[in-house]
């Protein structure tokens, strides 16, 4: 055993260990979230890393009431209503900007970025006036219509990102056999592009499952409410008898459905992200 | 934004397809109609949810509206801004919570932003290094970035809790601290405790953008600088850093737009303290608690200018790398 032996175990020791230390920086406190929802609320104030009784009373307790239920529901629909709304006008907007040079091209693609760079408090006061004269204030729907903001600017990107990838020839032999634009998108690209689909459509799921200022600003009653702004106000009242155990439960039943897909799909995600930034 | 920007970059391949000869054919004609009209959708859809909302708020910081009643808004000029009257100032501008705002949003930003491309570069460089179970690895550290920011912000209260959190009990445990510390309630520790958790919630975005760079490398010039022996960190600063400046630029932009309109994590974690407001909880807090929309509309204006300006800025430095719609 020589000293350069020794340091080459230094060095896959120290290796390790940062490994280690990433690993739990990133996944502990979601742990311990997990850990705390499993408590009753008579040791949920002893601090421990892995609970003495377990049981699910925090989990009962949320899912017994209907408003979170409900925050659930309305989550689902707005976000799934989200994605597809956003997968639909930028599929045919990326076509255009991928696929066609036309003058005012540019512009185009520069006044999406300009959206995607806008701050949502930004257009806060004129969106509540639009969304009070479509009559869809305290409405999901109306979460529906404001998320557009953020999530169509970066599927349009990624999806023109995708598009303009895929073979010239293709679109050639499509026009040579007469298929006009439209036929040409579903029945020629459509086919190929459901991975690129799958990328977008998965970040603006995530993106719209956990807004939060708009679904704040734009709901008033519990009923209409979705689930981060029912999680944030489960807190709410007062900031000395908060409901801890309820609330990392509720927590973790929003957040296990996006750790799942992340795993699943993470090469896409990974892909996806660097896509809309990059080129962004 | 002007017509005027004209970039040549079609990619080469469908040059045949765009250039001069062809532009008045029918197949041509037909394919830019057909481009239009796909934009249509997507166009009305931005300017109801963005373009018309931002005229609007720009027109409401001119009038005295209030949420209650937003029909019946009065043209008062620039009052909402700066206003002189009775020997003092009024206004977003002369406002000293506005600018502690501005202060605790610039601060907060330029710090997390930092911490995020140090250790995101530091987690990318361990990402990119072969060893077994990388990929479990990888998708440990996308969970924080998969949590919902209020969800992350809830967690982060817990263990920052001042009797209860783990984060005192271990602090404690240590030795660190002799008596718990009020994370979020305190104001010289609750700006980095709300750092804290946007560091943690962004590392895994910046590592991701770094990691893509860092996969492109071409290998040789490491290899070579193996064989002659040369220090690692010395590689890292004269090769590595360089190479992967152009995506350390595009995470860095793009975290420090998301950081300058901040406003979920700070809401949950501190509510409406004015030690760690944000201009957007600011502009929030004006219109919506106090219903003053001509007031909020100010604020708001006055943050899509900043964070205009920072764009325009960025994309005047940046130009040659961002190469809009090129490949």
């Amino acid at each position: 055993m020589n000293t350069r032996q020794l340091a080459k175990i230094a060095k896959r020791i120290g290796f390790w260990a940062l490994i280690v230390l990433i690993m739990v920086y990133a996944v502990f406190p979601f742990y311990y979230a997990v850990v705390t929802s499993l408590k009753p609320s008579s040791d949920l104030f002893r601090v421990e890393l892995w609970p003495s009784n377990w049981n699910f009373d925090n989990y009962i307790s949320i899912f017994s009431q209907t408003s979170f239920l409900r925050a659930i529901f309305n989550s689902i629909v707005v976000a799934f209503s989200v994605v597809f709304i956003a997968l639909l006008l930028g599929i045919t907007a990326s076509y255009a900007l991928g696929r066609v040079r036309f003058r005012g091209r540019s512009t185009v693609l520069l006044v999406i970025l300009g959206v995607s760079m806008f701050p949502q408090v930004a257009v806060l006061s004129g969106l509540f006036e639009v969304i009070r004269a479509l009559n869809l204030y305290n409405n999901p729907a109306g979460l529906i219509l404001s998320y557009t903001i953020f999530t169509l600017p970066f599927t349009v990107w990624v999806l023109t990102t995708f598009m303009k990838q895929l073979p010239m020839e293709l679109e050639e032999a499509a026009i040579m056999d007469g298929a006009t634009p439209w036929v040409t998108i579903t029945k020629v690209f459509l086919p190929l592009m459901w991975p690129a689909m799958a990328t977008t459509g998965l970040l603006a799921f995530i993106a719209a499952w956990n807004e939060f200022l708009f679904a704040l600003t734009f709901t008033l009653t519990d009923t209409q409410r979705t689930v981060p702004v029912a999680i944030a106000l489960l807190s709410g009242g007062s900031a000395y008898e908060l409901p801890w155990g309820p609330i990392m439960a509720a927590s973790v039943v929003v957040t296990v459905p996006l750790v799942v897909l992340v795993i699943i799909f993470q090469r896409r995600i990974v892909s996806g992200l660097t896509a809309g930034a990059v080129k962004g | 934004m002007s017509t005027s920007i004209k970039h040549d970059d079609a990619p080469a391949g469908a040059r045949s397809f765009t250039t001069k000869p062809r532009r008045g054919t029918k197949v041509r004609r037909q394919r830019v109609k057909a481009a239009w009209l796909f934009l249509a959708p997507m166009l009305i859809a931005l300017t109801l949810v963005a373009g018309w909302p931002l005229v609007r708020t720009f027109f409401l910081s001119f009038t005295d509206a209030s949420l209650s009643d937003l029909g019946a808004a009065n043209l008062i000029g620039f009052e909402n801004y700066l206003v002189y009257d009775d020997g003092s100032w009024y206004g977003v501008l002369a406002d000293s919570v506005w600018w502690q705002s501005v202060w605790n949003t610039v601060y907060f930003s330029v710090v997390s932003v930092s911490l995020e491309v140090v250790f995101g570069v530091i987690v990318a460089l361990i990402l990119n290094a072969e060893f077994k179970g990388r990929v479990i690895v990888r998708a440990a550290v996308l969970i924080p970035w998969a949590i919902p920011t209020i969800v992350s912000a809830q967690m982060w209260a817990w263990m920052l809790n001042d009797q209860f959190g783990i984060i005192n009990h271990l602090l404690m445990s240590v030795g660190i601290i002799d008596a718990p510390i009020a994370w979020t309630a305190n104001a010289v520790y609750s700006m980095w405790a709300v750092i804290m958790v946007d560091v943690w919630k962004t590392i895994p975005f910046v590592a991701l953008l770094v990691l893509a760079a860092l996969q492109m490398l071409p290998k040789d010039c490491y290899e070579a600088a193996e064989v002659d022996g040369i220090h690692p960190l010395r590689v890292f600063f004269k090769v590595t850093l360089p190479l992967i400046t152009p995506a350390l630029m595009v995470a860095v932009i793009f975290r420090l737009l998301d950081a300058l309109r901040v406003f979920d994590v700070i809401y949950v974690l501190t509510s409406n303290s004015t030690s760690t407001m944000s201009m957007s909880v600011y502009a929030r807090q004006q219109l919506v608690e106090f219903q003053d929309v001509g007031y909020g509309s100010a604020a708001s204006t006055l943050l899509f200018l900043i964070i205009a300006l920072a764009t325009v800025a960025y994309l005047y430095v940046g130009r040659k790398q961002i190469q809009l719609g090129g490949d």
